[in-house]
């Protein structure tokens, strides 16, 4: 018999661990035409504000060894469009959905969040990590008193489990893992962006419009790995790893480190089938290791 | 619309000058299914994580393939220029909306200056010999496709920048004279931002319909990460942010802010 790839995550039941990332999947109408998004266990929207956002001007990426950085500075078409125009698709999918919430006050994540209750929202990812705009985002996320003021006023009106999403950009990621905790998150994902910057030296001038932008891709893995293993070492809510995964080795490791599900972002832009690629070895590793279920992995790292 | 990605053989690779690749690759599906002026998303090497957008320049649907040309001008295009015929490449496309708002009119006049010259050509092709071109390099040593455009189109206009070639000058120069004289029905143009502005300013000018083919760098090339944001103008004419690779590349001259 094969092993059982779903998990449950607060309350919320995926049928496989693997998540494709906010902000590198849109809300999963491109990739649907490579294949079924039915496929996937969840899908984490695009960051969603109260109000539209255009984002950054252009450059907003840049390249670098196994990795990029980004700044596209939270474009998106505002909660109620993504209502309206974006959640019918996904509904007639069979994969989680994620909302991935952010604002600039307090005020405007409390709406936003709020507009989803009563959709067939079935999570929401709080975004507190954004490192991409100027007020907002990660100014939310960066300190624990601020985590737990966001995160407790969100679950008040929040109808749907409440996951919130950290940022590595900080001396010890734990404080802010147990803040959300705290708080009443159900969840926690991690990691986002690494801020970074590159600089054009025919120009002068930094390579992003932004001057600099978030880090992601298989360069960031190792450090978001060992996040995932301290948070989920401290945490006894579920936590959801991520940053630089592009194999299923990769899935495996951030597993074994603590997480309960994994996210898949930027191996998506070099390789369109990673995450099925990735649930695929999954499936395989278990079934050759005589695992009856994927969640027997989750945490199962034996330390020196 | 299909789209693939999938590793397709090389058929051949060759020259066109020091910096200048040409390359045809067989992909039945993909070949079947492009349309002038839409990109491949390309794997150059194992070593590079994003891939690099390119013009489609040619669809043979008789044999299967579909020809690109490049410039090589950093690493990725440096590694891609060292695949030789029979080396597969991994490609993602047809991607972008390409010229398709063209097939509306008779006869055109295409636009290109140096590495933007190669997607014109399957557009010339479409137009069955009721298009001219007007071709701009930086010098004669940098001139590619010329008999290409030769062969498919009614009149052939070369400028260079030093005069080594053809007219001395700029590519709006010839297309000035041309819309006093005799303005074709619509101008698809593909090259520096610089000359794309400036085609379009002439186009208006003359109240000729304008496509122009934008770049921007891109992570998915699908829609989906917004990254390869361009200014362009709403229905209001207020400025807002469009997606070179999924609302383009190909825009109407009169929805980009230059
Ligand atoms: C829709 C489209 C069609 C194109 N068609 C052609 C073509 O037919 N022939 C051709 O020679 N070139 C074309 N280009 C430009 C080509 O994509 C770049 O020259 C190439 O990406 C440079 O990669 P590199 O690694 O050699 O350079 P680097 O400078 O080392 O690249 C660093 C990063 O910047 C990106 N980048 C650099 N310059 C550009 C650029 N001008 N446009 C987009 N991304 C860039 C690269 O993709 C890479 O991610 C096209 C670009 C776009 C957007
Ligand atoms: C282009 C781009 C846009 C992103 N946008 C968002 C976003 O809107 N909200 C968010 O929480 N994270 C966003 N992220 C972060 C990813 O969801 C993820 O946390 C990060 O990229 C690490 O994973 P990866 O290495 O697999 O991409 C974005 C990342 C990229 C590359
Ligand atoms: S490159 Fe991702 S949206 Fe255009």
């Amino acid at each position: 018999m094969s092993a059982d790839l779903s998990v449950n995550i607060a309350g919320v039941e995926f049928k496989n661990p693997v998540i494709t990332a906010s902000g590198t999947f849109g809300f999963g109408e491109e990739y649907n035409k490579f294949y079924s998004i039915s496929l996937l266990g969840g899908i984490s929207c695009k960051g969603t504000t109260l109000y539209p956002r255009e984002g950054n001007p252009p450059v907003r990426i840049a390249e670098t060894p196994m990795g990029i950085l980004n700044s596209v500075g939270l474009q998106n078409p505002g909660v109620d469009e993504f209502i309206d125009r974006h959640l019918p698709f996904l509904s007639q999918h069979d994969a989680v959905i994620i909302a991935n919430i952010a604002g600039s006050t307090e005020d405007e994540y409390v709406e936003a969040v709020r507009r989803l209750n009563g959709t067939c929202v079935d999570m929401v990812e709080l975004n507190i990590s954004c490192p991409n705009v100027k007020e907002g985002g990660v100014a939310f996320g960066t300190k624990p008193e601020s985590v737990e003021k966001i995160t407790s006023a969100v679950k008040k009106v929040c109808e749907q489990p409440l996951m919130v999403k950290l940022t590595p950009n900080v001396t010890d990621i734990t404080e802010t893992a147990l803040a959300a905790e705290a708080a009443g998150a159900d969840a926690v994902s991690l990691i986002n962006t690494l801020t970074g910057m590159r600089i054009d030296i025919k120009t002068g001038r930094p390579v992003l419009h932004n001057n600099i932008g978030g880090m992601s891709g298989p360069a960031v893995f190792p450090v978001a790995l060992r996040m995932v293993w301290q948070v989920a070492n401290k945490v006894s809510i579920p936590v959801v790893g991520m940053g630089g995964i592009s194999t299923w080795q990769n899935a495996v490791e951030m597993l074994l480190a603590g997480a309960s599900a994994i996210q898949v972002g930027t191996a998506c832009f070099n390789d369109v089938f990673a995450p099925l690629k990735i649930i695929d070895g999954l499936r395989k590793y278990l079934d050759e290791n005589g695992y009856s279920s994927v969640s027997e992995l989750t945490g199962g790292v034996e330390i020196w | 619309m299909a789209v693939y990605q999938d590793d397709f053989p090389i058929v051949s690779a060759e020259k066109l000058s020091d910096t200048v690749f040409d390359f045809k690759v067989s992909c039945p599906q993909l070949a079947s299914d492009a349309f002038p002026g839409q990109f491949i998303h390309v794997i150059c090497s194992a070593e590079k994580l994003l891939r690099r957008p390119i013009s489609i320049c040619e669809i043979d649907k008789t044999n299967s393939t579909i020809r690109f040309v490049f410039e090589q001008r950093g690493e990725g295009t440096r590694l891609l220029s060292g695949k030789k015929a029979g080396d597969t490449l991994n490609i993602l496309g047809p991607l972008g909306k390409g010229f398709t708002a063209l097939y509306a009119y008779d006869s055109a006049v295409v636009v290109g200056g140096g590495i933007g010259v190669p997607p014109l050509l399957e557009v010339a092709k479409s137009f069955n010999g009721a298009c001219d071109a007007i071709l701009g390099f930086r010098n004669s040593e940098a001139a590619i496709l010329i008999d290409d455009f030769f062969d498919v189109c009614g009149d052939v206009s070369v400028t260079t920048d030093d005069g080594s070639l053809g007219t001395h000058g700029f590519v709006t120069d010839v297309l000035r004279k041309r819309l006093e004289n005799d303005p074709p029905q619509v101008i698809a143009a593909c090259g520096p931002t610089i000359m794309l502005k400036n085609v379009a300013a002439l186009a208006k000018m003359y109240n000729v319909d304008c496509y122009v083919s934008l770049e921007e760098r891109m992570g998915c090339g699908v829609g989906a990460c917004l990254v390869c944001a361009c200014r362009t103008r709403d229905e209001n004419g207020d400025i807002k942010h469009s997606h070179v690779c999924s609302d383009g590349p190909v825009f109407n001259a009169e929805e980009v802010a230059f």
